[in-house]
């Protein structure tokens, strides 16, 4: 019955799909200017209706209603709550149904609250919007029901893959879906400005608070993905540069771009065709990232249902969306007038560059993930393209666009002098020329990336901070916060990519208990090896102590679990933070003379990794609010005036 | 030349969009084969995994006519999926060598007492060594190899039932 | 659950990804006593693809054959060889298909060359939305 509820949900948000798509087309011809006000209500209810589809799909799982096929693949009675909450999400499925809900819901947000926008923009945008929700609803509907029955009953479930029996799991996908498919918003509005040919500042202003919050979501997804795989994975690995993985990046490096080319559009009606054409890029790597992941065409960890025929219908969906609004962006934006050009050395030119750079780790990133197809497609060959490649390849841009990221927010507007920005640059530039030639002292084996990074991150942590300096911290903006705390973010995260790729010290050692082994400043003594078991695994637990010097000892737990539905097994790390980094501790097997594998590893600033890109979430939302609040509180025309009209001294925005 | 640039993205999507349809349709194949077809053995020596039977190295593979190297374990079911199917082959004249990977004496007398015994010799690879050498990537993996050690044929997997008409085939082109 | 469903598929469909009752190879999970060849062994290990995972280095992989791999790779370059030579090896034996590190061949020159194609494209394409300074 509550299943059916669910599945019924579901068809009527596909049908008020369907609505909102033909009321919004009627409504944008002349004549249908009376229908222009039905469309926001349909696609509030649109979104209400596909989120109380999903929250039917949780509810069939917390029950762990075996009558339903998903459940009963998918789940088990005996394991604990949240993992049976998060393993709605935890399989093609339920996770399908979570991407149609944000997508549906992000629909129905910006009908609620977008006030801005020109009102035939708007009808636009959301009926982009459905006609997006049409492909995907029907995808769910015929190829992928998560509200199928199953006959007869079985007993018990299949339970979880005990790799997503984690708290990391119940944070990491709806965070990354939210950004992910909340970056549809931005498409949308692309489409819809270019139906509409509203595509300047005013079309700007109000694209971009919703393109940070699926940003500031993105961000803190891929964090948490990233952190998630560090401990629960056992090896200390953070970034693999996996398929997966690069199509959770691809979007955010397009959204990146997006976000600094839409304040350029909005200030200086400037990169309309990069602005539009971003957005549209944001939305696509998304859905292809989608493809990629459900297809079974890449082989990943992660991979989902390795399933060519939904990979297909997911590929007749890109052809139409991302084909449609390429075609649209080729025959509209030949006629949108470009804005005035800029002073190479100037805040519009380091973010012309900024584009440029973004867009050209992104291509890297792409090119290397699809090269082993596109290889294998035409002549056969296997091949692998991996963390060398891409490190080789999109690391020197990464050092440029960073070390530019510095200095950019230091430039006026409009035109500066090149003496002006090495003078406000000199401090930023004196400390990383000083970090260089302490790590060229201290630190010689280090390798080219590493030493460039942490040599450059003290520099731009400055330069981050620096347009604040001078200014009443009170007055500033806190969009300028925002922008501060976001740069200072990017440094910090890498500073700890930096240190860990050159700090890190391994040892890998077959330990009898009593025996005492050495990891960078640490004595880690091996005291015992207990049975330990928990709701629904059983694990060997190494009890060891770690002293660093003199100081004060403490215990690490690291655990070899056996889950028991279904039986895998799995290594939790014992993970010990200092305030310098991490002391990342794995226990493996024991061999034929009674002693125990045990992987330790001392990991400098690691945690800087995380943490910097807490700080650029933390950035975005700084600005979000800041800019919602601007909003409110003066007319839009105002900013742009203050913006053209800037006297010499003003700096920043 | 500004307009001709817009529809940039569009043709790059199209190329995209060519090659991901190819290996929908065509899907590749997941296993991993051997760089060495065509080439010789590389060297090695085997002692034996049982007693009473010779170890195999690559120096017995040559001068004998074309022989079957068959990579199994007794650890590996498919293996055992495979056994009467080596029995066929081994019936119908083709000699068949074994490499036995990380097994056991006694582990690997139990297999070949249940599943069947179509070695003539069979070389114990404790470390996988020689299975690396050969460019094998799993068990149960099968080699054919003619008269002057030079590597003509590998199938990968458990040999079905309508798989040993090929190598037989193989084999016999091998002489 | 896919993993699991993954996993029961691929036992079927091709060799087995089963593990041994042996014991790991010698320096499978042994550090080699010279720290610099060491660290040449696990920068290699590192850019080694897994032949029966799912996309894994073998420095990364529980698998047992991974271990097989490492302690082989760590031998040869105990005994002299440089990275450079053991990975020559892997791929004349395997393809390129088991190096993450694609060598430079005619086959992926479009690759390496894809970083300065694009950041010139890029140029190219920005070059309208700059004008000379007046001065």
């Amino acid at each position: 019955m509550i299943a059916e509820a669910g599945l019924a949900a579901l068809w009527l948000a596909a049908a008020l799909s369907l609505l909102q798509l033909f009321l919004g087309i009627a409504a944008l011809r002349p004549g249908g200017e009376g229908l222009l006000r039905a469309v926001r209500p349909v696609a509030v209810a649109q979104g209400v209706l596909a989120a109380l589809a999903f929250l039917i799909l949780i509810w069939l799982f917390l029950r762990t209603d075996l009558s339903v096929e998903l459940v009963a693949a998918n789940s088990h009675s005996a394991k604990p709550w949240l993992y049976k909450f998060a393993g709605s999400w935890g399989n093609h499925e339920g996770s399908m149904l979570l991407w149609v809900t944000v997508l549906a819901v992000a629909g129905g947000a910006v009908a609620l609250f977008e006030r801005k926008l020109r009102q035939d923009t708007l009808i636009a945008t959301l009926a982009a919007q459905a006609l997006i929700g049409l492909g995907f609803y029907a995808f769910l509907l015929f190829a992928s029901n998560p509200f199928t029955r199953l006959f007869p009953v079985p007993v018990e479930g299949n339970g979880l893959n005990p790799l997503l029996q984690d708290p990391g799991l119940a944070f990491h996908p709806p965070t990354l879906y939210f950004g992910y498919v909340g970056i549809s918003i931005a498409f949308s509005f692309a489409v819809g400005a270019l139906v509409t040919r509203d595509v300047g500042p005013a079309f700007a202003r109000a694209m971009r608070p919703w393109i940070l919050a699926a940003w500031i979501f993105l961000t803190l997804g891929i964090v948490a993905g990233s952190y998630w795989a560090y401990y629960e994975l056992g090896w200390g690995g953070w970034w693999f540069w996996d398929p997966v993985e690069n199509a959770s990046l691809m979007p955010w490096l397009a959204a990146t771009a997006l976000l600094h080319s839409v304040t350029v559009l909005a200030t200086r009606d400037g990169l309309r065709a990069w602005t539009v054409m971003l957005a549209v890029v944001a939305f696509s790597m998304s859905m292809i990232g989608t493809f990629l992941v459900r297809s079974g065409i890449l082989t990943s960890v992660h991979a989902f249902a390795v399933d060519p025929q939904r990979g297909a219908f997911i590929l007749a969906l890109l052809i139409l969306y991302i084909g449609g609004a390429m075609a649209l962006f080729g025959l509209r934006v030949g006629t949108v007038k470009e804005g005035s050009r800029f002073d190479l050395v100037s805040r519009e030119g380091s973010l012309v560059a900024n584009n440029l750079l973004l867009s050209v780790i992104l291509g890297i990133v792409f090119v290397g993930t699809l090269y082993p197809l596109g290889v294998e497609a035409v002549t056969g060959e296997k091949l692998s393209v991996g963390p060398p490649y891409f490190n080789t390849a999109a690391g020197p841009v990464a050092l440029i666009l960073v070390a530019l990221m510095g200095a950019g927010p230091l430039l006026r507007w409009r035109s500066d002098r090149p003496s002006a920005l090495v003078t406000r640059m000199s401090v930023p530039v004196l400390l990383s020329a000083a970090s260089l030639l302490a790590l060229i002292v201290l630190a010689p084996g280090i390798g080219i990336f590493p030493l460039l990074g942490l040599s450059l991150a003290p520099g731009v942590a400055a330069a981050s901070v620096a347009p604040l300096w001078k200014r009443n911290l009170r007055r500033t903006p806190l969009f300028t916060w925002g922008m501060v705390v976001a740069h200072l973010g990017i440094a910090v995260s890498m500073a700890g990519m930096a240190s860990e790729s050159a700090f890190t010290k391994e040892t890998l050692v077959a330990a009898s208990p009593g025996q005492t082994m050495h990891v960078g400043p640490f004595n880690v003594r091996f005291d015992s090896v207990e049975p330990v078991a928990g709701p629904n695994w059983t694990a060997i637990e190494a009890r060891l102590t770690a002293r660093r010097g003199e100081g004060t000892p403490f215990e690490l737990r690291p655990q070899a679990r056996m889950f028991s539905s279904p039986s895998t097994p799995t290594s939790e790390a014992a993970i010990s933070t200092v305030f310098d980094g991490q002391l990342y501790v794995a226990i493996g097997e024991e061999d034929q003379q009674g002693r125990w594998q045990i992987r330790l590893w001392w990991k400098p600033a690691v945690t800087l990794i995380w943490f910097g890109g807490i700080l650029v979430a933390l950035g975005g939302f700084l600005s979000l609010i800041g800019r919602v609040f601007r909003e409110r509180r003066s007319a839009a025309a105002k900013e742009v005036a203050a913006g053209a009209d800037m006297p010499a001294k003003e700096v920043l925005v | 030349m500004k307009r001709l640039i817009l529809w940039v993205p569009l043709a790059v999507f199209v190329v995209f969009v060519g090659f991901v349809a190819i290996g929908l349709y065509a899907p590749a194949e997941r296993t991993v084969p051997s760089a060495l077809i065509g080439q010789t053995v590389p060297d090695f020596d085997l002692a034996p995994a049982i007693a009473g039977r010779p170890g195999l190295s690559s120096v017995s593979l040559r001068g004998n006519g074309p022989r079957v190297v068959n990579i199994f374990a007794s650890w590996c079911i498919p293996c055992r999926a495979e056994a009467p199917q080596l029995e066929e082959l081994a019936r119908r004249g083709v000699p068949i060598d074994g490499i036995a990977v990380r097994d056991r004496p006694q582990d690997l007398a139990a297999f070949l007492a249940t599943y069947g015994d179509p070695f003539r010799t069979i070389g114990a690879d404790n470390d996988r060594r020689v299975q690396l050498e050969l460019g094998s990537a799993g068990v149960p993996e099968t080699f054919v190899i003619d008269a002057n050690g030079v590597i003509r044929h590998q199938h990968i997997g458990a040999i079905n039932p309508q798989d040993v008409p090929a190598i037989v085939a193989a084999w016999e082109a091998a002489r | 659950m896919r993993g699991f469903f993954l996993a029961a598929a691929l036992l079927i469909a091709t060799p087995a990804l089963a593990d041994s009752l042996m014991p790991a190879a010698e320096y499978a999970n042994r550090q080699l006593p010279d720290p610099r060849k060491e660290e040449q062994a696990k920068a290699l290990m590192e850019t080694i693809r897994c032949l029966v995972c799912q996309g894994q280095a073998i420095s990364d992989s529980d698998a047992e054959m991974a271990g097989d791999m490492r302690s082989v790779i760590r031998e040869r370059i105990q005994g002299g060889e440089t990275p450079e030579q053991v990975r020559a090896w892997l791929i004349s034996r395997y393809g390129n298909w088991v190096t993450y590190d694609p060598p430079l061949e005619p086959v992926t020159w479009p690759l390496w060359a894809a970083p300065i194609l694009l950041i010139l494209a890029g140029a190219f394409l920005a070059r309208n939305r700059f004008r000379r300074r007046k001065n």
